[in-house]
């Protein structure tokens, strides 16, 4: 029985199946997990063991090397405010203090009513229009303070969904074309090489 | 003057709203270079890559004709695109992903062909949900168009493209370390030897990394030939190139500028260009390459926007990313700030990076904050030894990859150039500028 969600699996076979070898898969899959649970559940990283044919330890010592992924549950909205260089010579630690008096969430900490999680990040990579500001990883160009609580109001307000996805929703166009025709094919091609490799290596895994 | 009649090549629709559409691209010439190539033996679309000297637009400046060329004695091979750009103020990867996402896709097909490769990824940093979803679209586009798949335009030749997400680490642009992350592992780069995965790669196969600006070049190499390539630009700088321009200048963005023919003062001052600092300050430093690189100023705005040229003036040209302090501008923040980066993002492997970038933050942390003292400057200089000993350019190294000799560059230049303004700092007790 599967704990993700019947489209969410089938995504994540499809995932699976692109890459030579299953464990490539680890990081998409991840942001999979997010997608439907808003962050690394339990659950979640044990079905990506089983689908990328490792451990829920090794899964969880890849997931906590990377910034994106949360093990604990944050806000609809992940708010990140660069202070990079860019940014720091624009305002960014002025805009990040600002952002924390307006979310009323400490830096790292999620607001009350759960709708908010504020994190000062690394730069961006906009830095012509700065201080960078990314909402759930979508840049929203606000470089004022007013510009900022105009946005955070729309959210409040439920608007800009369409723009702005909820928290670990990342790439929502799905792949829709291939090199070969069958991936049960390449899936069945990649096992039996797979085995044939951990056969020849002595059989330790 | 700034030298700007040199043609766009790999910007060449930024008049576009709809640049990343594929109606745009191909009412634009699109998909025409790999057509072109797909008649050219591959050896001869290597060739012209070769031709043009193209360096990687990465941050090495390694060429790119020579990567490819170390693979190619060997027989399986896979192309990874390292879009990861997260060198702090570099953001032209950044465009080329959302604005130009078919020439990227024309640009690693025809490369894949160039090598022979039918298995090609493209990493993009995560925190770039947009232009994984534009760069997707574009792979979606090419596959229906027959650009992309079986038998590309009826050929022999057969690709495909996997966009692979990352999900939030600086040092996964190093490309062991890019390969680790495509192996589904954390981002640890590799120890060297092998010094480049043609030998040992992803799944320990020959793999060739190239720069997502390196493959956007590919489509005009075709079609125009490598030697036109080679004509623009001087001496090993070929070609044109797009520099990011952030910090205080009144108009920061993306420019595609003629390797070697402008200077820095040029791409800082030109109103068709950066447009001169804000409120017309004065400028007190710039960085020339990216936070890894050692600062300039003034005197060396003449510096020509060239690998060797800078790199005969101990920085380098980096990831093309230029950042702007004025004269009101505290270097002593501006340092502290890029030493906090590369103690977040050290992955931890090496001893002399990971301890030492945490030490270099706490010290430079209390100068800029109060608590500052006389002794830190040679505190901080002896530590910047310990991890690149000798403090020369290119730097000593003594970790895996080059993360750790690069933490010493901001706090080295703005020590060596502003000795007064640390001095100023503890005398304070902290930022005078506060």
């Amino acid at each position: 029985m599967s704990y993700l969600r019947a489209d969410i699996r089938q995504r994540a076979d499809e995932l699976v199946a692109l890459y030579p070898e299953r464990r490539s898969a680890m990081l998409p899959l991840l942001h999979l997990v997010q997608e439907q649970d808003g962050y690394l559940s339990e659950e979640g990283m044990a079905e990506v063991a089983e689908l990328t044919g490792t451990t829920p330890a090794e899964v969880r010592g890849t997931a906590t090397f990377y910034d994106m992924y949360h093990l604990e549950p944050v806000g609809k909205y992940v708010v990140g405010v660069c202070t990079n260089i860019a940014c720091l010579l624009a305002g960014g630690e002025e805009m990040l203090e600002h952002a924390r008096a307006t979310l009323g969430c400490a830096v790292g900490g999620t607001s009350d009513d759960g709708l908010f999680t504020l994190e000062e990040t690394e730069c961006l990579a906009d830095c012509n229009i700065a201080p960078c500001v990314q909402v759930n990883h979508r840049y929203v160009r606000t470089t004022t303070p007013a510009a900022f609580d105009a946005l955070v109001n729309d959210l409040r307000a439920g608007k800009r969904e369409d723009e702005i996805p909820p928290h670990g929703t990342l790439i929502r166009v799905r792949r829709s074309g291939g090199l070969r025709a069958s991936r049960a094919q390449i899936a069945t091609e990649r096992d039996a090489a797979q085995s044939a490799r951990e056969a020849r290596a002595g059989g330790a895994k | 003057m700034a030298h700007l009649t040199a043609p766009k090549i790999v910007s060449s629709r930024a008049q576009f709203d709809d640049s990343h559409t594929m109606s745009r691209y191909l009412a634009t010439g699109g998909f025409s270079a790999l057509r072109q190539a797909l008649t050219m033996h591959p050896e001869d679309v290597a060739a012209e890559v070769d031709a043009a000297s193209l360096l990687g637009r990465g941050g090495a400046g390694f060429p790119a004709g020579r990567k490819w060329s170390m693979l190619r004695k060997a027989p399986v091979t896979y192309l990874v695109v390292n879009g990861d750009e997260s060198e702090p103020a570099t953001f032209k990867d950044h465009y080329l992903v959302e604005r130009e996402p078919h020439q990227l896709v024309e640009g690693v097909t025809i490369a894949a062909y160039a090598l022979q490769v039918s298995q090609a990824f493209i990493y993009l940093r995560g925190e770039f949900a947009l232009g994984l979803e534009r760069v997707q679209q574009a792979l979606n586009d090419a596959y229906e168009h027959g650009a992309l798949g079986a038998n590309i335009f009826g050929s022999q030749f057969s690709l495909d493209i996997v966009v692979h997400p990352g999900a939030g680490a600086y040092i996964c642009g190093e490309e062991t370390s890019l390969i680790e992350a495509l192996e589904g592992k954390r981002g640890f780069p590799r120890i060297k030897p092998p010094y480049f995965p043609a030998a040992i790669g992803l799944y320990g196969q020959p793999t060739v990394v190239n720069n997502v600006e390196t493959m956007s070049n590919m489509p005009w190499i075709v079609t125009h030939s490598g030697a036109a390539f080679a004509a623009l630009g001087e001496g090993r700088s070929t070609g044109t190139r797009l520099f990011a321009l952030s910090g205080r200048v009144k108009n920061p963005g993306v420019f595609e500028l003629e390797m070697v023919k402008n200077t820095f003062r040029d791409l800082i001052y030109d109103p068709s260009l950066g447009g001169g600092i804000v409120g017309d300050k004065k400028i007190k430093a710039f960085i020339p390459g990216g936070v890894s690189a050692p600062w300039f100023g003034p005197d060396d705005l003449d510096t020509p926007l060239g690998q060797d040229e800078v790199a005969n003036k101990a920085s380098m040209l980096g990831s093309g990313s230029i950042v702007v302090l004025d004269e009101d501008s505290c270097v002593v923040r501006a340092a502290w700030r890029i030493t906090k980066f590369f103690s977040r993002e050290s992955c931890g492997q090496c001893t002399p990076c990971r301890e030492g970038s945490g030490w270099l933050e706490r010290i430079m942390y209390r100068l800029e904050h109060g608590g500052g003292r006389r002794e830190d400057l040679d505190l901080l200089l002896d530590l910047c030894d310990n991890i690149a000993p000798g403090l020369t350019w290119p730097p000593q190294q003594t970790t895996i990859c080059v993360l750790g000799p690069s933490i010493p560059s901001s706090i080295h230049s703005a020590i060596t150039m502003f000795r007064d303004d640390f001095i100023a700092h503890v005398d304070h007790n902290g930022c005078p500028h506060d």
